[in-house]
């Protein structure tokens, strides 16, 4: 017995390590960021703020580079949201609802594609986008957002749709509805969740995707919230680490809101795939 | 007589799901397919800057491919990247194995301490987090080096990991991948173990099987399926590594030492221009990729996890 609380106290005393250890990078982010610059600059640092100051925030906040930034990073991700979500149903019911010919190919086809490597293709897509005059251009851009994104996006709005039983679709045909009029009075509803969850993971991808922007954004003028923060990093004087710190909180917060709501969904569908297979 | 509008509803029925399959069937192809396919055939071209100011490419076959297999520095980039991947995804495996089951034994409080901390690090933008380990191994300023010469490790004041060898920046780009791909690991290999059979535990432990015992015969049959998915995911992810390496590269890793498959792809392609050579080591990048992940859907296939 006592052996077993022994054992018991050592894997907690071990496990709160490995957590305070995990968090102290997104600690040291905050903690730096209500900092002002000397502060930061002094040995030893403070491990709490000693003058705590928004300082950095303003910097960031009133530098219009920010919003231009914020502005084409958004516009990315309504495009892609809007675009994978309603694509995805249509694609996941019919996979779901329908039996076909070529069905099993495709899902197969969707899993495999999420393994092509988006590192491998970059050179050809920035060909592409140049041909049609789309380089620079945030529809572009958003365009390889939507393409990458989507067949993840089928994949998880397909289990949603399996998860509504056709039962309720078949009744309301019975009752006279056509089975379009049935997918979109009675399972759509039921599917908000699921519309919820996809769009934020599509939201997420353009949100912090860096290597395509970097590719078809060239020019200053209109570039993504990762590559600003880039960029103003790279173009300190002196490290304003201060600046570059509130950016990267600013930049983080609105993932870290969004991403309580996905969270459980994110491996709840990888763990019972991978399971019960 | 009642034939026709019977056919005419069949033949909807059929055309149905093929419709509603091409708006994103037709978006995949635009954005993956066509360049994918130009790509492939882009690396039996001549294709440099002549090529981009208008003058049709020629066909060159396996050439490309030939300088690049002749090439030392491939070789040597391509060490690098397996070498890279094995250790990072080799390293997220087994911590998150180690922390999944120490979650699993830890009291509730302890446990969702972590869960959140989890949560909070997985929300974490890529470049955000290459931001602040920027700032923590900064050689002056950063903690990194505070905490190791306040261990009494002086050799460490104004250390810069970065451009110092490849070695200790590969050491650093490798620590960032393994703290932000540990979330994911592990959060899913906690699920997998609250699947697993309490009374299958039960009935070994009665048996007289110490924990390793009831680890390897109970709870790791449960759980390989998910290590093996996840594990695949990982090497998938870390061969091809380029965000990581590339930004770190601009604060003061030297390109050609550092260099792995990502980046020395994105320097023939992008910055050199050689459009039919980066072609061709892409192709080489996806049929590794191919190589390593072949078995695993293989095995996707056989267990028919498709239906």
């Amino acid at each position: 017995m006592t052996r077993k609380t022994t054992g018991r106290i050592a894997v907690n005393v071990l496990l709160s390590f490995v957590a305070l250890l995990w968090a102290v990078p997104v600690y040291w982010m905050l903690n730096s960021a209500f900092q002002p610059e000397r502060d930061l600059l002094s040995v030893p640092p403070n491990v709490v703020p000693v003058h705590v100051t928004v300082d950095n925030f303003v910097t960031v906040l009133t530098d219009p580079t920010y919003w231009s930034a914020l502005r084409v990073s958004l516009t990315a991700a309504v495009i892609t949201v809007v675009a994978t979500t309603s694509c995805a149903l249509l694609a996941a019911w019919a996979l779901s609802r329908y039996r076909f010919f070529g069905r099993r190919t495709l899902i197969v086809l969707v899993l495999l594609i999420q393994m092509v490597p988006a590192e491998a293709l970059f050179i050809s897509q920035y060909r592409m986008l140049d041909s049609w005059n789309l380089l620079n251009s945030v529809l572009g851009l958003s365009l390889l957002y939507v393409g990458g994104v989507l067949p993840f996006v089928i994949w998880m709005m397909r289990g949603y749709v399996d998860g509504v039983p056709t039962e309720l679709e078949d009744a309301a045909t019975v009752d006279g509805c056509s089975k379009f009029q049935a997918f979109v009075r009675i399972t759509l509803p039921l599917l908000a969740p699921g519309l919820v969850a996809t769009s934020i993971f599509g939201f997420l991808h353009a949100w912090n995707e860096y290597t395509l922007a970097l590719i078809i954004l060239s020019r200053d003028s209109a570039v993504t919230l990762p590559l600003w923060l880039q960029g103003f990093l790279q173009g300190l004087r002196g490290a304003d680490w201060g600046g570059v710190m509130a950016g990267s909180t600013l930049i983080a917060l609105p993932v870290m809101f969004l991403f309580i709501f996905v969270q459980n969904r994110m491996t709840s569908g990888l763990v019972s795939g991978a399971v019960k297979g | 007589m009642a034939r026709t509008p019977r056919k005419s509803a069949t033949l909807s029925r059929q055309t149905t799901p093929y419709l509603l399959m091409l708006p994103a069937a037709a978006l995949v192809l635009v954005a993956l397919g066509w360049p994918m396919l130009r790509q492939f055939i882009m690396s039996f071209q001549e294709f440099g800057l002549a090529q981009q100011f208008g003058q049709p490419p020629t066909w060159v076959f396996l050439d490309n491919y030939a300088t690049i297999v002749k090439d030392p520095y491939f070789w040597a980039v391509l060490a690098k990247s397996l070498g890279f991947c094995a250790w990072t995804a080799g390293w997220t495996m087994i911590l998150a194995v180690l922390f999944a089951l120490l979650m699993r034994a830890a009291s509730p409080v302890v446990r969702t301490a972590m869960n959140v901390v989890l949560i909070i690090v997985w929300a974490m933008p890529l470049m955000a987090s290459l931001t602040l380990w920027q700032w923590l191994v900064d050689p002056n300023f950063g903690l990194v080096n505070h905490a190791l010469v306040s261990m009494g490790l002086e050799q460490f004041a104004g250390f810069s990991w970065l451009a110092n060898s490849f070695w200790t920046f590969y050491l650093i780009a490798s620590a960032v991948i393994v703290w932000a791909s540990m979330p994911l690991a592990t959060i899913s290999i906690y699920a997998a173990l609250t699947q697993v059979d309490e009374a299958q535990i039960e009935a070994a432990q009665l048996d007289g099987a110490g924990y390793l015992q009831r680890l390897r015969h109970v709870i790791m049959p449960t759980i390989a399926p998910v290590i093996s998915l996840i594990g695949v995911l990982q090497v998938i992810w870390d061969l091809r590594v380029f965000t990581h390496i590339y930004v770190l590269q601009g604060a003061g890793g030297i390109s050609t030492e550092t260099n792995l498959l990502g980046t020395y792809v994105y320097q023939v392609g992008i910055a050199e221009g050689d459009y039919g050579m980066a072609s061709a080591l892409a192709t080489i990048i996806l049929l590794i990729t191919l190589v390593i992940t072949g078995k695993y859907i293989h095995m996707l296939f056989t267990r028919g996890e498709v239906n």
